[in-house]
């Protein structure tokens, strides 16, 4: 064993040798029994690091990072009905109407795009990329995690049912028309995805309109929940 | 329209995309278990790049900007490499504020590296946990950025001021001071 040798086996270990270094190395290997033993446990400190899983903080600091969360959420929650009530002062501008118009924008570029997609491959455009879904995961994940958003879609849309009554006529509309707008999608792209079933685009545009609706209904359930 | 069976069992990367899913969507639970999933790896990143003392703070930090940036994760990458990435961005930052306040109240250069030992308890075991706690530290911060972190040599060097080539350096003596832990 020698320091010209073992000054590399870090280098080697890593994949980063010029093709000639790492021949010669390879072949010094072969002779040589502790450079070999050196090479092993060089893998396993590599090993250990990639697979390090630690040890929970001592105090848990989860209630403190959920309960930051919940105030942010509820800060977004107010912030949107303050922006909402603006804008319904405004006689001009019909805000439901208008916030139902940008999804069923952002609806139909998705829906255009896999539909031009299925019938001549081409760039994608910008506009859609701006409301493209989560992209490289297989469709099966994609179909899981939509799966799953099922049932807690229903329940909130039990939640949502029950406290109904404590929101304003003008924000249940809001709310109803663009579910009306996200279930379209849903049906949509659940249409499409049957066609293609293979298809990653599909799966994480079905996935993505079930987050939609989840986010939608969570926030409204958030608005009509029992006051504490 | 293909359906997963309910009781299909997921690798940790499969579940931290579900989990991530759910998470972007406000599902609190799902955020949760990625934490815990995550939360103890990232303390050793945040103890071995920052020291012990803004470890629990720092991790908070760090939690709370995954929560807000989740929307951004794309999945190309394994959401750990992600999660790694803006960890280390947090910590690096941390770091910079506390040595610029440090060097305005009492004009010295932040001691970051510890001696062997001083930071050890009778109950923490000798092992490569605290093995890598008394690495020096451009050796140890090296180890951790390339080894845990995934950073090439050339990031870190821009990350710590360094050549590449001291880059490449200091993590070989890193793992060389640590291979003893490793049967041969």
């Amino acid at each position: 064993m020698s320091d010209h040798w073992t000054e590399r086996l870090s280098a080697y270990v890593d994949g980063e040798l010029e093709a000639g270094e790492r021949d010669a190395l390879e072949k010094h290997l072969a002779g040589c029994e502790q450079c070999r033993a050196v090479l092993k446990q060089l893998h396993g400190v590599k090993a250990w690091a990639e697979g390090y899983a630690g040890q929970p903080p001592r105090a848990d600091i989860w209630p403190r990072i959920a309960a930051t969360i919940r105030q942010r959420q509820e800060g977004a929650v107010v912030e949107d009905i303050q922006v909402a009530r603006r804008r319904r002062r405004r006689p001009s501008i019909r805000v439901p109407y208008a916030i139902a118009a940008g999804i069923a924008l952002a609806a139909v570029a998705g829906g255009s795009w896999w539909l031009a997609r299925a019938t001549a491959p081409q760039p994608e455009p910008q506009v859609v990329a701006a409301f493209a879904p989560t992209t490289g995961r297989s469709p099966e994940l994609a179909i899981l995690a939509a799966e799953k958003y099922g049932g807690a879609i229903a329940e909130l849309e039990r939640a949502l049912m029950l406290g109904q009554s404590r929101l304003d006529t003008a924000t249940v509309r809001v709310v109803q028309e663009k579910l009306a707008v996200i279930d379209r999608a849903i049906a949509e792209a659940r249409r499409a995805l049957a066609k293609d079933p293979n298809s990653s685009y599909l799966a994480d545009h079905f996935a993505s309109m079930m987050r939609r609706k989840l986010a939608l209904l969570r926030n409204a359930a958030v608005v009509a929940g029992p006051r504490s | 329209m293909r359906t997963l069976p309910h009781d299909v069992e997921l690798s940790p990367t499969e579940a931290d995309a579900v989990d991530v899913e759910f998470a972007i969507s406000g599902d609190t639970q799902a955020f949760e278990r990625l934490y815990r999933r995550h939360v103890g790896r990232m303390q050793g990143l945040a103890r071995w790049l920052l020291g012990h003392d803004d470890v629990e703070d720092v991790l908070q930090e760090i939690f709370l900007r995954v929560w807000e940036k989740l929307h951004t994760f794309k999945g190309q990458a394994a959401f750990r490499t992600w999660l790694h990435r803006l960890a280390t961005n947090v910590i690096l930052r941390r770091r910079e504020e506390r040595s610029t306040r440090q060097n305005r109240h009492s004009g010295t250069e932040l001691e970051l590296d510890r001696t062997p030992g001083d930071r050890m308890t009778p109950e923490l075991k000798v092992d490569i946990e605290a093995a890598v706690g008394r690495l020096p530290e451009k050796a140890r911060e090296v180890f951790v950025l390339h080894d845990m972190a995934g950073y090439k040599h050339d990031e870190i060097g821009t990350m710590l001021g360094i050549s590449a080539g001291t880059s490449r350096s200091q993590l070989h003596h890193a793992r060389m001071a640590l291979r003893a832990y490793f049967e041969a």
